[in-house]
């Protein structure tokens, strides 16, 4: 790995490509515990490398600020793969930075320019309240998903293979890519509502497609949506905000499945 | 649960939302098509419109229409301002930077100031002429014409002309005999005025606008609010709703110009 660092440095070197360093004006929303007030605080950052992931970037920061003896900045991250949707951050304004379909591990500093001033902030839902700094509490959505998010099968022992019932293409597609949602909750940081609608509905899709999931489908859109109002997440304005930031491009078709799925669950 | 779910939950909001909504999007077309009649012009066109307006004035169904118009309106309106308030709470501590306009049109944001500006407009527009036909006096406006006696007979009123101008004068005589407030002269008179004229064209205008873009994402708003939602139909959904948010608030806002500047002089 070191061998290809270098390697990949020198050919830049040769080819007269400028490697120069960035620096950055980093404004950070800093915040000691969930009661406290918190601020924007500023910190110039230099030597940042336009190959550096954005929370490489803050990796630098912080060993900065403990080499120094201050607090770090505490924030969320996990498999820095863009699969498991730990990692959040309001950057710039949007969730997960101004990049579309990554998330913020995915986001590199090539996304900025040398000089630039960065604002990073937790995302902010009254369902998804400040633990610390840029940390948020998302369980809200785990209570949406243990509200319905699941099937009931039977695991006695004469359970049906999957695979042996015929499911349409389309309708298998659909559902997969509903399932591509990794609970990242963008959408909600996104909507100008604070709406946790995408997030949802790709839960209330991804099951009621398939047959193994059709069986519970009203039961289990009625009690999700219960459980998101609950939460006290915003309505839907159909901004469409929340399908552009998605890291997994969730469809907004799903908002609409959901909204047929809970009106025929409603008349029932 | 599924009783208060089609009342109390957040979707029912959106589906009243969008029903409401979509309906009064109906509405707009029966309107605009009446309101069409005057860009007519001559004696005709008075009588033509008197008795378009007498029609919906009295006929039962046209009643029963406006009262379902009406409570949309004003459910739309509620709706509007519960969702907005729980939309706020949702988010009790807001961004220092926000750049909603990189993921959304500025329309789909600003439904509810644009929804405030119609409603400004749509109760100018009631006391402009639906109260004036309901509450405004009987006598003409011009001091020298005042010459119409009224006498009520079995609860019409038919009203005995002594030699008046009737081209001056707010009343109309339909071809049945009965009368009726002179519509026609009240909203021509209202946009020649030589005074005001130009200016209502203008505040109808800037409505027309804010109806615009207001439709402009409320009507495929609805369709998805109510689940119809489908890659074969979306397009023609989106072009039908692009077409209606610009045609319908244009040929609304082109009558009051007309009248102004091109319509003879009454």
């Amino acid at each position: 790995m070191r061998q290809f660092e270098l390697t990949h440095h020198q050919i830049f070197k040769s080819s007269n490509l400028q490697i120069k360093d960035m620096n950055l004006t980093l404004k950070i929303w800093r915040q000691k515990d969930a009661a406290s007030k918190g601020g924007i605080q500023t910190y110039p950052l230099g030597g940042i490398e336009a190959d550096m992931s954005f929370l490489e970037m803050l990796d630098v920061l912080n060993q900065e600020l403990i080499d120094k003896g201050e607090e770090p900045v505490v924030f969320d991250h996990d498999c820095r793969e863009g699969i498991c949707g730990t990692c959040s951050l309001q950057i710039n304004g949007e969730p997960h930075g101004p990049d579309r379909g990554i998330t913020t591990c995915q986001l590199h500093m090539r996304a900025f320019k040398d000089g630039d001033t960065i604002t990073i902030e937790p995302f902010r839902a009254k369902a998804f309240p400040v633990i610390k700094d840029l940390v948020v509490d998302r369980t809200s959505f785990e209570r949406i998903q243990q509200a319905g998010g699941y099937i009931s099968v039977n695991t006695s022992g004469n359970t049906q293979d999957a695979n042996s019932i015929p499911i349409p293409k389309d309708q298998a597609d659909a559902a997969f890519y509903a399932a591509t949602c990794i609970g990242c909750g963008a959408c909600v940081a996104a909507c100008k509502n604070a709406s946790a609608m995408l997030f949802t509905s790709a839960k209330v899709s991804q099951m009621a497609l398939l047959p193994q999931g059709e069986v519970e489908a009203d039961r289990r859109v009625l009690a999700m949506v219960e459980q998101m109002d609950k939460e006290g997440f915003g309505n839907c304005t159909n901004t469409g905000a929340c399908e552009i930031e998605c890291p997994k491009g969730i469809s907004l078709e799903n908002i609409a499945r959901m909204n047929r799925e809970y009106m025929r669950a409603s008349v029932k | 649960m599924a009783k208060s779910a089609l009342l109390k939950s957040s979707l029912a909001k959106k589906y009243w939302m969008a029903f409401t909504g979509l309906f009064l999007c109906l509405f707009l077309v029966g309107h605009l098509a009446g309101n069409l009649q005057l860009l007519a012009s001559g004696e005709g066109a008075r009588d033509q419109f008197n008795e378009y307006a007498l029609f919906m004035t009295s006929n039962p169904a046209v009643r029963i229409l406006s009262i379902v118009t009406f409570a949309s309106i004003l459910f739309h309106v509620i709706d509007g301002i519960i969702i907005t308030i729980n939309n706020r709470k949702a988010r009790p501590k807001g961004y220092v930077s926000f750049k909603p306009s990189t993921n959304s049109k500025w329309s789909s944001r600003n439904m509810g100031v644009l929804g405030t500006i119609i409603l400004a407009f749509i109760v100018i527009h009631l006391i402009n002429f639906w109260g004036e036909m309901k509450f405004g006096e009987w006598e003409t406006r011009d001091e020298s014409n005042i010459e119409a006696v009224h006498v009520m007979e079995n609860g019409v009123a038919v009203v005995e002309m002594e030699e008046q101008d009737q081209t001056s004068n707010l009343i109309y005589t339909t071809e049945s005999g009965a009368e009726v407030k002179d519509l026609y002269t009240i909203t021509i008179k209202t946009f020649q005025d030589p005074e005001w004229g130009l200016i209502w064209a203008i505040i109808y205008l800037i409505a027309m606008i804010a109806i615009g873009f207001h439709l402009y994402h409320g009507f495929g708003s609805g369709f998805q609010s109510l689940g119809i939602n489908h890659p074969k139909y979306n397009t023609f959904v989106r072009r039908v709703g692009v077409g209606f948010a610009i045609i319908v608030p244009l040929l609304f806002a082109i009558i009051p110009f007309y009248i102004y500047f091109v319509l003879d002089k009454i």
